[in-house]
């Protein structure tokens, strides 16, 4: 079990903030992401684009601001559970939390920040029937450990550079990888994509354009996959597993069911605190909701500090807060 | 001010119109949002997550052709059509007159 004062859910940049806004009043935070890289969007989506809003700085490139604000926490050092996910929260009879991640990570904290923009990035799914009930049955949208895959029958989909590198990688590992792809050609990097060809001219891979996934074969675990082709053709393939790879999208997930009050996938807030209605939970960032609400990474920068401010009640619930600046105080480490 | 006049279609087929300034230089993603479609827009239309795919039924020609950015993105999700376009990427003017979309992005 992790110990700390404050949980923060989402180490994109508000949440990054957070922990410096919550260490200069001398509360610790642990954080935690479902993305295996802090930063949130900055970091996966766009981390080349400069952004122009951030004050002080009249061009900022999006990890630069990431490894910046990393620097800037470092005096507090906040601790992290990466490629996590928040699946459970139960409030405990002082009423703290104790957080449970997807990996089973225990985290006991006295006060949770939601800070988590647009909710778990997650793989894009495939419309496919019965997909479902396959997932963790030879449909997995990731490789976490390539060694599962070893003399398995792998089908690969998808055409971006993860399948590309993936089908590479796998080929030594794999009794046999099909690459399956919608289109002729790959638009990822170049270079991958040869190798990709030459693999396959090479019989190492199969590769399978212009075909799409149609539909699922197996008795409670996959050992089949129906693919259709331009022609409209069915192809049957023998297949271990499956692992569609079409990129991340954000799904507020379990958040949902924490009995907060929602509108429009985002939070609802009290904007004297950004507290929610639920005891102890707060949330700031892209992920709340309030009247006049603008999602810029400057405003959750603003929600951090006041919301920590309210949070110090809970942490030091005899102590009076007093309020100082930086100028005057500097930043002490612990 | 020009207005201009597009449809949005849904699974049954039944078409929504929707007006919109064709010289404010705004985009496809910004104007379905301000109607409240569901589009996420995550990356805020940067042609970077997808979340605001649409399947062009009509008008396409009007469009003009997508960037190389937008056609990676495009090319690695899973249920594109031959006329998928990103919304962030297609400007509101005179040439969308009378354009047919369906939205294809996951709202959450």
């Amino acid at each position: 079990m992790i110990t700390t004062d404050i949980c923060i859910i989402g180490a994109g940049p508000v949440g990054l903030f957070a922990v410096f806004e919550a260490g200069l009043l001398k509360m610790r935070c642990h954080l935690i992401d479902a993305l295996p890289q802090v930063g949130g969007q900055l970091s996966e989506i766009y981390p080349q684009k400069p952004i122009y809003d951030i004050p002080g700085y009249p061009e900022v490139k999006a990890q630069e601001l990431v490894d910046n604000l990393m620097d800037q926490i470092k005096p507090f050092n906040p601790t992290f559970s990466l490629g996590e996910r928040v699946d459970h929260i139960a409030k405990q009879t002082d009423g703290s939390y104790i957080l449970t991640t997807s990996d089973k990570t225990k985290v006991h904290a006295q006060v949770i920040v939601i800070a988590g923009g647009l909710g778990c990035f997650e793989p894009r799914k495939p419309v496919l029937e019965n997909l479902e009930s396959f997932e963790g049955k030879g449909i997995t949208y990731m490789v976490k450990n390539p060694e599962t895959f070893r003399d398995k029958k792998v089908i690969l989909a998808g055409g971006g550079d993860s399948a590309l590198d993936w089908a590479i990688f796998l080929s030594n590992i794999a009794e046999r990888v099909t690459l399956v792809h919608r289109n002729e050609t790959f638009r990822g990097a170049p270079d991958s994509a040869a190798k990709v060809f030459d693999l396959a001219n090479n019989g190492k891979i199969d590769l399978i354009l212009s075909a799409n996934l149609k539909s699922l074969g197996g008795n409670g675990k996959l050992n089949s996959v129906t693919l259709e082709n331009k022609a409209k053709e069915e192809i049957i393939i023998d297949a271990d597993y499956l692992i569609p790879l079409f990129g991340l999208s954000p799904k507020l997930g379990p958040i949902a069911d924490w009995g907060l009050s929602i509108d429009k996938n985002a939070i609802e807030v009290d904007t004297r605190d950004y507290s929610t209605g639920v005891d102890r939970i707060y949330a700031i960032g892209d992920i709340n909701t309030y009247e006049g609400k603008l999602k810029l990474i400057l405003c959750g920068f603003h929600e951090a500090a006041i919301m920590m401010h309210s949070a110090f009640k809970h942490v030091y619930p005899d102590q009076k807060l007093s309020f100082k600046y930086t100028t005057v105080n500097g930043v002490n480490a612990f | 001010m020009d207005m201009v006049t597009f449809y949005v279609e849904d699974e049954d087929g039944e078409r929504q119109s929707i007006e919109a300034p064709g010289d404010m230089g705004l985009s496809l993603m910004e104007i379905l949002k301000a109607s409240d479609y569901p589009v996420l827009a995550t990356c805020g239309g940067m042609a970077l997550c997808a979340t605001c795919h649409v399947e062009v039924v009509e008008g396409k020609d009007g469009l003009g052709d997508a960037s190389d950015i937008e056609l990676d993105q495009i090319d690695n999700l899973p249920n594109p059509t031959p006329t998928s376009r990103l919304a962030c990427q297609i400007r509101i003017s005179d040439d969308l007159d009378g354009a047919v979309f369906r939205l294809k992005g996951e709202s959450n």
